[in-house]
């Protein structure tokens, strides 16, 4: 008996949406990465995070690389553009947070403004923790900066409304709907959303991250279940890109923070950090990520390295 | 494939004597078919017989082991595709390359690699599990001590042998077999060879072809041997044909039932890629998609942290909560005077905190409460986290009588409890942690020097 390979052929399909001018997200009809089975749509694509002001918090082995320019939102945009060509920038307003600065949305506005007049790559815009103040701060921007196509990260259960009015609706850029680890939240706010109108290619979802070691698994099974939902169930309130910001979760926890002083035999901090961001970062685009926001430039390196070769 | 109830009773004695405990051998194939039975049951039934039904019911991918005693394995297995469908059962293992033409310095390195990295994670071991050597000097003599220099040295690793040659297999297994290694590279010209010292020392077979085609039609040969305690490559040495070879040997066997690919499958990550970072991530994929067996050129503790973590995520049962008993736990030698933390009843949480006490030095209290087995926001967002559970726990494990302080420390992610919490708890006070449990060890100095001096 001859081999004869499996195949897994869906009746779904991922949305293609459009960010920025000309960066479009998903598009494929099979499992990520499964070239064998039919068309990957999009490459997945990879995004770097700045932040409106210095970030102090950040653990040394990423703060250092962009400590020279870290001081400026634009100059940081554009030494990074330049440098490490990301296919987007992932601007985060910690300043704005009224735990913190509380930096006026105006201000953020301004911020946001001169970035989109000086950097060649599409925005995600993302908020600060506080979810209230976001819902002002996106909506400032959104219209401040209409018709962009640029992804506001994000409008959660308790904000949609406000978000997905101004971003979606009125000023035509691109909802992010961010969910908790769950195919039936993720669905609901999905579901919420296009209710009040926005189009379902006018969005994107984060169905929540996490790094490896920490609960990852669960992330990844929700993931997992989502995009079968959507290929197989052809369920259309589950067919939008995946953005994961993997950053955000990955230079927070020990393995990133911790010094060299502190424990020798773990070596070099920031070899431990970039590898638990590439390792984050593969597992979600392992699930279906569409797309994944990223620190440090090695990891950007590395991280495009292997979405080429997984595409090409 | 499977058989159903009428093929099964064509199998059996058909003698009807009742004493598998069913009426008729009828019956007894029935409930055969559907799995509600044994086919021991039959005292009548010919080995042959048992053979093939045994064949029949087996699981579609078949279990293997590799290695021995303490540092014995369990390979393949698996039943599903996703691990929310059920759940992966046998984690890959991972392996560091090894060449009799490496240099001296690189071979040293790699073994002094291999002796650091050992720490535990939740409750869990970890550590290289294989050292894989390739014979590419041709040379017996010079192979030989390379394994054996690294197995002295090494003590925990499995070998893996990758040779073609069977006679240089046939050495190399003479010194190590109590070891139970790995015996890789059966192909189309050597595997009736490879496969008898297999046999003969009950080793994991690694049986290796150009493409999946080829790999295929070599299994069945192997097959028709006798032998079935495999180990498959397809053969790809690239990213992106390797994945699609874990893929489809995974589908093929799961899927299509197929079980000539029912077999765990390797991953020669180390010759994807010379850049380390670029095989973490090669590795990283593998863990999800389908490799049982990962191999690397080196490992040190940057990749092995996100390695071993990433696998023990991916392999927890999703139908097994991770949870950790309530109560009031002591960490080092505390007495009554020492510092009292809370955190929450989910396994992971627990064991990253505890092990951040430890390593502080600063005898402490942990305070779990019922907190529905969650993570400290997934627990306060739920609801089952709060100063009410907080306040219960406090009462219920006696804590006012077990310690001196009426302080508590929380974590700094639920900052908003505080005044909850000392509302509930008359007479307490509440200090707020640091957010992440790693900067607990300073954060506990501080707090023990502080009491000293006050
Ligand atoms: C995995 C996960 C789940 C899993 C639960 C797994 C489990 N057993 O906990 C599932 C999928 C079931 C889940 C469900 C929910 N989740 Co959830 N989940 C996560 C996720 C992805 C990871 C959590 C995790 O495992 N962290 C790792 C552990 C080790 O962290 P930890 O417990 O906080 O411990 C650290 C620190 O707190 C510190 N620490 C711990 N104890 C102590 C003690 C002291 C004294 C000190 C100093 C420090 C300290 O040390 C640890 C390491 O640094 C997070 C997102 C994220 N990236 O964090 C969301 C998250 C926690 N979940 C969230 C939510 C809202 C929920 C739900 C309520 C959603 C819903 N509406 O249903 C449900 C609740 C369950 C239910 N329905 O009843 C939110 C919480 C938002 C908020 N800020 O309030 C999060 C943050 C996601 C998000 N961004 O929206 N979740
Ligand atoms: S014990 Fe065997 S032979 Fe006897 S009835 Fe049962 S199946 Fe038939």
């Amino acid at each position: 008996m001859a081999y004869k390979m499996p195949t897994q052929k869906y009746s779904g399909k991922i949305l293609e949406v459009n960010v920025g001018s000309d960066l479009k997200l998903g598009g494929e009809s099979v499992l990520p990465f499964y070239s064998f089975d039919g068309d990957i749509g999009n490459k997945p694509a990879i995004g770097m995070e700045i932040w409106d002001i210095f970030p102090e918090s950040w653990p040394a082995g990423v703060l250092d690389v962009f400590k020279e320019v870290a001081d400026e939102p634009v100059k940081w945009a554009k030494h990074c553009v330049e440098k490490y060509n990301p296919d987007f920038i992932c601007i985060k307003f910690e300043g704005a947070s009224p735990d913190g600065l509380n930096k006026s949305v105006e201000e953020c506005a301004e911020v946001a403004k001169r970035l989109a007049e000086n950097v060649s790559v599409p925005l995600v815009i993302a908020g600060c923790p506080n979810n209230e103040k976001n819902a002002k701060l996106f909506t400032k921007i959104a219209e401040s900066l209409p018709n962009k196509n640029y992804v506001f990260l994000s409008a959660v259960e308790s904000n949609y409304k406000e978000v997905a009015a101004a971003v979606g609706l009125a000023y035509g850029n691109v909802v992010a709907a961010e969910s908790s680890v769950d195919l039936n939240l993720a669905k609901q706010l999905n579901i919420l959303i296009t209710q009040l109108g926005v189009k379902p290619d006018k969005m994107v979802m984060n169905p929540g991250c996490a790094a490896v070691g920490y609960g990852f698994e669960y992330a990844v099974t929700t993931m997992d279940r989502i995009r079968l939902a959507a290929l197989e169930q052809n369920d259309a309130t589950l067919q939008m890109p995946m953005i994961l910001p993997v950053s955000f979760e990955s230079w927070k926890v020990k393995e990133s923070v911790v010094s060299e002083e502190e424990i020798p035999e773990w070596g070099p901090q920031e070899e431990r950090g970039i590898a638990m961001e590439i390792s984050t970062a593969v597992g979600v685009l392992a699930a279906g990520a569409n797309a994944v926001i990223l620190r440090h430039p090695r990891s950007v390196e590395v991280v495009r390295n292997f979405i080429t070769e997984m595409t090409e | 494939m499977a058989l159903n109830g009428m093929q099964i009773y064509k199998l059996l004695p058909r003698k009807n004597c009742k004493e598998c405990g069913f009426p008729t051998c009828l019956a007894f194939a029935m409930k055969l078919a559907q799995g509600g039975t044994e086919a021991e049951k039959c005292p009548y039934m010919s080995d042959e017989a048992k053979a093939q039904l045994a064949e029949a019911t087996a699981p579609p991918m078949k279990t293997v082991k590799f290695g021995a005693n303490d540092t014995e394995y369990t390979l393949g297995g698996e039943t599903v595709l996703f691990r929310h469908e059920k759940t992966f059962v046998n984690r890959p293992r991972f392996a560091i390359m090894f060449s009799d033409i490496m240099a001296q310095e690189e071979i040293e390195k790699k073994i002094n690699n291999i002796n650091t990295i050992n720490y535990t994670r939740i409750n869990e071991e970890m550590y290289v599990e294989i050292a894989a050597f390739r014979c590419e000097s041709q040379d017996k003599d010079k192979f030989i001590s390379l394994i054996k220099k690294v197995t002295e040295s090494c003590p925990k690793v499995v070998p893996m042998i990758i040779t073609e040659s069977p006679e240089i297999a046939e050495a190399a297994v003479g010194i190590c077999a109590d070891k139970g290694p790995i015996l890789f590279g059966a192909n189309e010209q050597n595997y009736e060879a490879m496969a008898d010292l297999a046999k003969e020392n009950k080793l994991l077979l690694g049986v290796t072809a150009d493409g999946k085609e080829n790999l295929y039609t070599l299994v069945q040969k192997l097959q028709n041997t006798g032998y079935k305690e495999l180990l498959l490559d397809a053969g790809s040495r690239n990213l992106k044909g390797a994945f699609d070879d874990m893929v489809n040997i995974r589908r093929t066997a799961l899927l299509s039932g197929d079980r000539t690919f029912g077999y765990p499958a390797v991953a020669f990550v180390c010759d994807m890629s010379q850049d380390k970072m670029m095989q973490l991530a090669c590795a990283s994929l593998f863990i999800e998609k389908y490799a049982s067996i990962i191999v690397l050129s080196d490992m040190d503790y940057s990749m092995a942290l996100p390695l071993f973590a990433l696998r023990q995520n991916i392999f927890t049962d999703p139908q097994r909560p991770m949870r950790i008993e309530q109560g009031i736990y002591k960490v080092g030698s505390a007495d009554e005077e020492s510092p009292l933390l809370v955190t929450v009843d989910f396994a992971l949480t627990y064991f990253i905190v505890s092990g951040e006490v430890e390593r502080s030095k600063v005898p402490s209290w942990i305070l779990i409460p019922d907190a529905g087995g969650y993570s400290v926001l997934t627990a306060w967002a739920a609801g089952k986290f709060n100063a009410k559970s907080i306040a219960k726990a406090v009462k219920e494990f006696e804590v006012e009588n077990k310690v001196k302080t009426r302080e508590l420390i929380i974590p700094g992610k639920v900052a908003v409890l505080k005044s909850d919490i000392e509302d509930e708890l008359p007479g307490w006070k509440v200090t707020v942690g640091t957010e992440e449990a790693a900067a607990l060890p300073n954060f506990l100095k501080k707090y023990k020097a502080k009491e000293a001096a006050s």
